[in-house]
């Protein structure tokens, strides 16, 4: 019993904030100290996710591991955290991707490569810190102010990570992020004061507010302020613009922390908040946001095949495969919201893998221009496998995970709306040919000129370009990810015995599993 | 039995894993860990046959993969029965032969163990696909089998062609794909299951309308055509034959491009009970076998005449399918599987020594390569369908299965579809083998015993397994054993006339020479050219690929930067632009403000007294 009553959430919360202060308070100069103070608390953090797993009672229902600490009760505002299967599967992503990105981040503050060229890892590491932080709580939490706070924490440190650390038009896609996903903030707040007041409860507590049925005229009213505001952080075809441009210009880690992980706040957002509070208001609007989603998929896949930047094409990917995390979520039914959450978690694994990928050839090419690369399975064999297997889940091939997911959510989405699934199976098809089009681009056919195995271009040659595989510190984070995108295509249910109890609950109010 | 399933499965997954991980850096080690496996498959897979004997019907083993609260069912597992048995039976024993051919033609390949790595990914997924007691497990290894050929069709990935090769090959059959995904989805909305036995219980008892499962069966058709190469997604397998020659032997004639084959056998439940998808099946089948066939007549590649020999011949068994000849289809099957891997590993064994694809760079091997010649002497008689070879059994049994079923358009067509055969494979076997030596300085030799041994073995095969047709009659039915046909003679004398005098024609026009015969050539040179550049098809689908797909890919990826983040953009220079407009009223200076204050009172005062 004592292995389940240690406070392992806040545990995870604190671990990420202390490592945050430790890496303030460190000297500017100890590049060292500093990196491992980020590898070890993001270890931390990777092990205690994985005993919440293991310690996780996958018969029950409910959440588990909760804490609850009144904080100002005058207005309602509890500390109350908890996690149900969807929350942990969200943590557990989360923990490997923090992980996975603080050793790329570790390795490419070398001299010379992607982010030593600016240098300031102590600034850099403690912003990552406090996004993850934020990423975590809302997670977690099980009051609405408290996961509104949260959710601001892990967007705002985006605009300076961005705006220092990136790359290209930097300034303008951190500012365009920042305001855009703000404007989402503010539909949120909207909507969580209007639950507020109108529920006559006077709490935050997500608990009490989920066991009372609020008025039908507010979740008309609200429920699509969520969906947006939430929506906006998914990637919501029309509001999608942000997260192309943000994406490109951010460094590798922040890349894969924002579309591995921060995307998923906003589709974990309408799971957790819009659909149980408003379950009437889902009836009434998922048949038409399940429009918005296909466009989504079918619009983001097309817009992929088009870009000519390796970053351009992965953003546009994820647009497409958020489109699927929310295709599921309004399906409305077991099948296509246990799918959305295995796609969420799919996704988060294998775009992580992709911007480290993205990372590694960049440092290496000095250029993200598909016409400018080509043959370099030959130079770096172990970075060809990497992508090639990443392509696979992408395009959804049986054997990853991506292929679970989509087929899950495509079986939810047909009980609901048979045409558009099979409208939103064609992104798949498409999305076969520009994740051939990127390998084949990169690493098969000729190999180019300009680049040569290391030793082989001559000394003062400016010409050549020399390409290693990856070494051990790359090697081992995208190790992790591989595994996890093949384990999981493999043995879904590892994670689907987790999440159908969550799931199951949702369904429950919005009138019975179906 | 399941035993030997299991085992028959998991030996080429264990090669596959051993060979990426440990023996990477030995090429014997790895060959001989690729061929051990499959040498277990076959072992497994005849005992699983030598049980099946004794008790035919279903065996299967199911466990769940995933668990709902909901009405579906998605489980793995195996179905065995005489079909799945005999399936399983030509993949491996093909398998094994080419793996053991490859040492001798791969032999000094630096991707030599890759290229084992990934034969044994396509046994297991292959093994798979044939064992899979649902839909979507089928689909499963369905996919995985068509990554496999990807990977092996790239071998020689630096090569463009053969990278844009393996790319295409992947893109269409995904085409074929999508439309088997979703008879997949609706079975599953409609029934909450994909188990085979379950499903022919499900629709007996009449669970779908008979236009569901038209559309069912059409859509599932899709997919088998994308695999089986089928009008029109048939442009993948030419092209293909960029793979190493051994690959197109296993993959692009023998065991891959029979699954769409196997699937129409498997859901054949499924096909029979809807007229309309029969009959779209007999048609396609029966054009595709026609039209590829006439393509055939006027490739000077050697891989490509058999690769357009092999879309014909499945055209052969999808129409077999079509008019009701399920146990006919599938003995063609397999008898096509023994003499066109034979055909393709002799090519290689050509290609090998001579280092062309190019028939009229050979000629006069037939002293220089005696079993070689022999034994593709051997496949061409087969294929061409005499008597007394095995492909004289299966296809006769197909053309009279279409005969007897009124189809009598179609019965012409594949007439003609025989006398296209002969005549190109006798072309080949003419300009190849007896015609005057072209091959120059190069000196041709008789490959290794390695490579010609299992050329022996598939020619026993090839020669032999018509002998099997009753006893195999007796074991593969569906509904009740085909009944004895009588032994009307007319269909067999007529189609071998045909395959005589096109073997005929072709002697005289490429070993004889005759002069009038030349002379004829210009008056056919439209029809030659057309045929050369296979009726433009694949002319056709770069156009849709290049000027439809991309265009519209093009047009939103403008849209979206111009149009929706166009907004976002206006968006925030409005905001801009305002605030410079209304910050023009922030001038800092005291006396506009009072300014201001005095006009807001003065119009207040005359507001207030105009409303009084």
């Amino acid at each position: 019993m004592m292995a389940t009553q240690f406070p392992y959430i806040t545990a995870i919360l604190a671990t990420t904030l202390i490592g945050a202060l430790v890496t303030i308070l460190l000297p500017e100069k100890k590049h060292l100290a500093i990196k491992l103070t980020a590898v070890i608390s993001s270890f931390i953090t990777l092990v205690l996710s994985f005993i919440l797993f293991l310690f996780f009672d996958r018969t029950a229902n409910g959440f588990q591991f909760i804490e609850k600490t009144p904080w100002l009760p005058q207005i309602g505002i509890t500390y109350h955290v908890g996690i149900d299967g969807i929350g942990l599967s969200m943590i557990l992503l989360t923990g490997v991707i923090f992980f996975a990105g603080a050793l790329i981040s570790s390795h490419e503050f070398k001299p010379g490569g992607l982010l030593g060229a600016v240098g300031r890892p102590k600034e850099f590491f403690a912003l990552l810190f406090i996004l993850v932080a934020g990423v975590f709580g809302v997670f977690v939490s099980l009051d609405l102010f408290f996961l509104f706070l949260f959710y601001e924490m892990a967007v705002l440190p985006m605009y300076l990570l961005i705006a220092i650390w990136g790359t290209g038009k930097k300034e303008y896609s951190a500012m365009k992020l920042t305001l855009y996903l703000l404007l989402g903030s503010t539909f949120i707040l909207v909507g969580i004061l209007a639950i507020f007041f109108a529920s006559g409860l006077k709490t935050f507590d997500w608990v009490s507010l989920n066991s009372i049925a609020l008025p039908k005229n507010l979740q008309l009213f609200i429920f699509p302020l969520f969906f947006v505001g939430f929506g906006i952080l998914a990637g919501l075809w029309p509001f999608h613009t942000w997260s192309p441009d943000g994406h490109a210009s951010a460094p590798s880690a922040v890349s894969m922390l924002h579309a591995g992980v921060l995307m998923k706040l906003g589709a974990f957002g309408i799971i957790r908040v819009a659909l149980p509070l408003l379950p009437y208001g889902a009836q009434v609007y998922c048949p038409f946001f399940a429009s918005l989603t296909v466009v989504n998929i079918v619009y983001g896949a097309l817009v992929a095949l088009a870009q000519k930047d390796l970053k351009y094409v992965i953003a546009y990917s994820s647009v497409s495969h958020m489109g699927i995390v929310m295709f599921g979520i309004c399906s409305l039914n077991s099948l296509g919201i246990s799918g959305s959450v295995f796609q969420m978690f799919s996704h988060g694994v294998m775009t992580g893998l992709f911007f480290a990928l993205v990372g590694c050839i960049y440092g290496r090419t000095h250029t993200r221009t598909l016409s400018e690369m080509g043959g370099l399975a030959k130079l770096a064999p172990f970075l060809a496998v990497a992508f090639s297997i990443g392509g696979l889940a992408s395009l959804g091939l049986p054997g990853t995970s991506g292929f679970v997911a989509e087929l899950l959510v495509l079986l939810g989405a047909f009980r609901a709306y048979p045409v558009l699934t099979v409208i939103a199976a064609t992104g798949i098809v498409i999305t076969a040919i520009y994740v051939l089009r990127v390998l084949q681009n990169i690493f098969f056919a000729g190999l180019k000129d300009r680049f040569v195995a290391p030793g082989a271009g001559h000394k003062g040659d400016h010409h050549h370009i020399e390409i290693s595989d990856a070494v051990m510190a790359e090697r081992w984070p995208l190790s992790i990810l591989l595994a996890l995108l093949v384990v999981l295509g493999v043995y879904p249910s590892l994670l689907i015995n987790l999440i159908n109890p969550g799931v199951t609950a949702i369904l429950q109010k919005l009138g019975g599993p179906f | 039995m399941f035993k030997f399933a299991g085992l028959a499965l998991l030996c080429p997954l264990l090669s596959f894993l051993v060979i990426s991980f440990f023996t990477r850096k030995s090429d014997r080690l790895s060959a001989f860990v690729s061929i051990a496996a499959i040498l277990g498959s076959l072992a497994s897979s005849v005992m699983l046959f030598a049980l099946v004997l004794s008790q035919p019907g279903n065996h299967e083993l199911t466990t769940v993969w995933m668990k709902f609260p909901v009405n579906i069912n998605i489980e793995f597992g195996f179905l065995l029965n005489p079909l799945s048995a005999v399936m399983l039976l030509v993949v491996t024993s093909v398998s094994f032969l080419v793996q053991v051919y490859s040492m001798g033609y791969m032999k000094g390949d630096p991707a030599f163990r890759k290229y084992y790595a990934f034969l044994s990914l396509f046994s297991f997924s292959m093994i798979g696909l044939v064992l899979a007691n649902n839909f979507l497990e089928m689909y499963i290894f369905w996919e995985m089998v068509g990554l496999s050929s990807y990977l092996l069709i790239g071998h020689w990935y630096h090569k463009p062609e053969a990278a844009v090769a393996a790319k295409k090959a992947f893109v269409v059959t995904r085409f074929g794909d999508f439309g088997f995904l979703v008879a997949i989805l609706i079975l599953s909305a409609k029934t909450g299951t994909f188990n085979f036995l379950q499903l022919e219980g499900m629709l007996g008892g009449g669970i779908l309308t008979s236009g569901m499962i038209t559309l069912v069966a059409l859509l599932m058709f899709a997919g088998a055509a994308g695999k089986s190469a089928q009008f029109p997604l048939h442009v993948w397998l030419p092209d293909a034959m960029e793979g190493p020659t051994p690959v197109s032997a296993l993959i692009h004639a023998a065991t891959m491009v029979a699954a769409g084959i196997y699937l129409v056998a498997r859901a054949y439940f499924l096909f029979s009970m809807s007229e309309t998808a029969m009959l779209v099946i007999a048609v396609i089948g029966c054009f595709t076998a026609f039209f590829a066939g006439s393509i055939a007549l006027a490739q000077d590649d050697i891989k490509k005449i058999l690769a357009y020999s092999t879309v014909s011949q499945l055209g052969y068994m999808m129409l077999a399918l079509g008019v009701g000849g399920y146990t006919a289809g599938f003995f063609h099957l397999i008898t096509h599987a023994s003499f066109k891997a034979l055909l393709f590993l002799t090519a290689g064994s050509l290609i090998h020594s001579l280092g062309t694809n190019n028939i009229w760079e050979m000629g006069g091997l037939f002293r220089k390569m005696r079993i070689t010649a022999v034994t593709f002497l051997i496949g061409g008689l087969a294929l061409a369908g005499v008597f007394p070879t095995s492909g004289y059994f299966s296809k006769d049994a197909i053309l009279i299965q279409v005969f007897t079923s009124g189809h009598y358009i179609l019965f012409a067509m594949s007439l003609a579809t025989v006398g296209f055969t002969a005549f190109y494979m006798s072309r080949a076997f003419f300009v190849v083998f007896l015609s005057t030596e072209k091959f120059g300085k190069k000196h041709p030799h008789e490959s290794p015993a390695v490579m010609w041994v299992p050329l022996v073995i598939l020619s026993i095969f090839a020669l032999g397994l018509g002998a099997w047709t009753n006893g195999f009659n007796a074991l593969i039915f569906f509904g009740g054993p085909a009944h004895e046909t009588e032994h009307d003679l007319f269909v067999p004398i007529v189609s071998s006339c045909v395959a005589f005098l096109s073997a005929l024609l072709a002697w005289a026009i490429y070993q004889k020479r005759f002069a009038f015969l030349t002379a004829l050539a210009p008056r056919f040179s439209a029809i030659t050219t057309v045929l050369r550049n296979k009726y433009y098809i694949d002319e056709f689908y770069a156009f849709c690929v290049n000027r439809v797909l991309y265009v519209i890919s093009n047009a939103s990826a403008w849209v979206d930067r111009n149009v929706v983040d166009g907004a976002v953009n206006g968006t925030a220079y409005l905001v801009g632009a305002s605030a410079n407009v209304l910050r023009k009223i922030q001038t800092g200076r005291v006396q506009n403000y009072a300014l201001g204050i005095f006009g807001g009172v003065v119009t207040l005062w005359l507001l207030f007294s105009m409303v009084k």
